[in-house]
């Protein structure tokens, strides 16, 4: 059997399409699940990335951080907070994925931040604009490119990660892998790791999108 | 006016920038900080916006302590121009112009009616406003660095090497518009540049720093260049201050004659008559009385030669004639621009010409210098009385005006534009 005939055996079976194991209702949780992660790891990672950045302060605690960061293993991370925190709802699940996601967005910010041409700053300060005016008009538009790219690869580890949340009994397209595993039904697996990929790429888009509304033309060009 | 008083800034390293400074900025003119790279001149300008608290000393404006006024409000009273203008990337040029004006509560309908006005102030053209500045040449991407700085009207304006990073043709435009615009608005104008000829051509005065933050020299240019307080100063100043200082005196008053000059179809009698002893060329001129070239005399004269049937034109043919070179305006260009088209000429003559480029006589290099014996010993505040036996005599002429020319021919109406030298005019 190759890949294909488990893709059309996963997709042509009406069943994946309806219910509380359809591919729509499973598509509804991995975003629930990704969303609410990477909101949470951007309301703690941007601020923290944009004062940094913006004051220069705390660059090696940064990268500190971010290096010890990314060497969590999620899956280690919520095996352990399932076994602390029990099965406390998708608490346990969250934790991994928004600590896997805190990290680029913080450190990208950050870097984003620092890495603005300091001219028009020097310029905007001695024409009297205040230290906020100074971060969110001169240097959050010029950096915002690099900012969502942050989030952006956030987004796309947090929405291919999210598929361990399954091993917790939670919902989303890690239903389909984990499940099948267990069941030695491959097509679901190659089925699921298709719609995460799948989802993965939609993701990409969305952000191209994002970038193309709220980047400046002055800032976008050449990049 | 700004005062700098007793000012010295010691960076956290130890490094002195600024050593004990004090200057008076006057009001309503151009002040150039010059001196060599890391003199302390930055850090000077950068103290009166507060950009850079002094350690020691106080800067007052208008009397008032900068120290004792809000930073915000103090530097939003005061433009601020950068090398490489800085500007806001993701902004339009108009939003750009328009940020001060923002700032001080403006709505942005005439926030944007005023940066479209400075616009047309610095010379930008107004299908720029909706461009950004990556769609800007660097020379353009200045002017709006410019416009920026003016367009909340604020009585000071700070400029630190802000045509530095342009090329030389750019440079001189740029510089020529400043003073444009600052004959018009009379800002307070703190200028810092390296570049000693810049600050010659910009300053009303000029503050030469040496390295260490001290002060050499502050006085107005044509002082700085006949008077340099010591040999940095005179080295700072390059080995042809002589010659530079010359930009100072006003060729007003210099005696051009017209006599050497014809037009094109000049018969024999008027060459001959025309022609000087001590000068064996002619200037040609076409019907309007622009110049055209030099030619010798005898080539000038109409060919007699029946034999060569081909030449039956009279008059010289202008491809034989001998370039002009770039005349000057007398009353408007300097003597030193006298004496480089005199230099450059051909025939050693420099061509003299009105405002609207006619002819209105040569003059040689033995005149032009006169007239500068006669300028150096009036202090350049007249057109000299030129007298090429009795130099010295130059002193007594302070009620003269031109005399006529020592040689025959119509003198020229001599433009009595006022003799006030020094002449800072745009060029
Ligand atoms: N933030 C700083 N910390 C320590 N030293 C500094 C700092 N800024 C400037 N300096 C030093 O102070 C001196 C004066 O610097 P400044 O920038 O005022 O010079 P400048 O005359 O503007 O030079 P340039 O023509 O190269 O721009 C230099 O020796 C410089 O290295
Ligand atoms: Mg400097």
């Amino acid at each position: 059997m190759n890949i294909l005939n488990f893709l059309n055996t996963f997709f042509s079976d009406g069943a994946n399409w309806h219910g509380a194991n359809g591919i729509p209702h499973r598509l509804l949780e991995h975003i629930q699940y990704s969303a609410v992660a990477l909101a949470i790891a951007a309301a703690i990672g941007l601020p923290i990335g944009l004062f940094t950045g913006h004051t220069g302060r705390g660059g090696y605690a940064l990268s500190a951080f971010a290096t010890g960061a990314r060497a969590l293993p999620s899956f280690g991370l919520l095996v352990l907070m399932t076994i602390w925190l029990g099965q406390l709802g998708t608490t346990p699940a969250m934790i991994p994925l928004v600590a896997l996601a805190v990290a680029p967005i913080l450190v990208t910010t950050h870097e984003a931040i620092r890495s603005v041409d300091p001219a028009p700053v020097d310029a905007a300060r001695g024409m009297g604009m205040t230290s906020p005016s100074v971060l969110f008009q001169v240097e959050l538009p010029v950096a915002l490119p690099l900012i969502l790219g942050g989030l952006r690869s956030a987004a796309i580890q947090v929405v291919s990660t999210a598929t361990i949340a399954a091993y917790i009994s939670l919902g989303g397209f890690g239903r389909y892998i984990i499940d099948g595993l267990a069941s030695h039904t491959y097509s679901d697996v190659v089925g699921g790791a298709v719609l995460v990929a799948g989802l993965a790429l939609a993701t990409i888009g969305v952000f191209w999108l994002v970038g193309r509304l709220v980047v400046s033309p002055g800032v976008r060009r050449g990049r | 006016m700004i005062r700098i008083e007793s000012v010295t800034k010691r960076y956290a390293d130890g490094t002195v920038a600024v050593d004990d400074l004090t200057l008076d900025i006057p009001d309503g003119s151009i002040t150039v900080l010059v001196g060599p790279s890391g003199c302390g001149k930055t850090t000077t300008l950068r103290m009166i916006n507060r950009m850079i608290e002094p350690s020691g000393g106080r800067i007052l404006l208008d009397g008032q302590d900068l120290a004792q006024q809000p930073v915000t409000a103090l530097r939003r009273s005061m433009g601020y121009v950068i090398q490489n203008a800085g500007l806001f990337q993701h902004r339009t040029i108009v939003d750009n112009i328009a940020t001060v004006p923002r700032m001080l509560g403006w709505d942005r309908g005439r926030a944007r009616e005023r940066a479209r006005e400075l616009m047309d102030r610095v010379g930008l053209d107004a299908t720029l406003a909706k461009r950004y500045p990556y769609q800007l040449s660097g020379g353009q991407q200045q002017r709006v660095g410019v416009a920026r700085a003016l367009a909340a009207d604020p009585p000071v304006l700070l400029m630190d090497e802000p045509f530095s990073a342009v090329d030389p043709i750019v440079r001189k435009g740029l510089q020529a518009e400043l003073l444009r615009i600052q004959s018009e608005l009379g800002k307070t104008i703190v200028f810092v540049t390296h570049d000693i000829d810049e600050a010659i051509k910009l300053g009303n005065m000029i503050a030469v720093m040496r390295t260490g933050g001290h002060l050499a020299q502050y006085a107005p240019p044509d002082e700085l260049l006949s008077a340099p307080a010591d040999a940095f100063v005179e080295d700072f100043l390059g080995t042809d201050r002589g010659i530079r200082r010359l930009s100072f005196f006003t060729s007003a008053g210099l005696d051009v004659t017209a006599t050497p000059i014809v037009t094109a179809d000049a018969d024999a009698a008027q060459i001959a008559e025309r022609t000087l002893p001590e000068l064996p060329y002619l200037l040609v001129t076409d019907a309007d009385g622009k110049p055209l070239g030099w030619a010798k005399a005898e080539d000038l004269a109409p060919r007699t030669d029946a034999g060569d049937g081909a030449s039956t034109e009279d008059g010289a043919s202008t491809a034989d004639l001998l370039p002009h070179g770039r005349p000057f305006v007398l009353g408007q260009d300097s003597l030193r621009d006298a004496l480089d088209c005199a230099v450059l000429s051909p025939t050693g003559w420099a061509v003299a010409v009105d405002g609207t480029g006619k002819v209105v006589g040569v003059t040689s290099q033995e005149t032009i210098a006169t007239a500068i014996r006669g300028a150096h010993a009036g202090r350049a505040t007249k057109p000299a009385e030129p007298d090429a036996d009795a130099p010295d005599a130059a002193d007594t002429s302070a009620a003269g005006p031109a005399q006529a020319p020592a040689t025959d021919g119509p003198a020229p109406d001599a433009p009595d534009g006022d003799a006030d030298a020094p002449v800072k005019a745009a060029r």
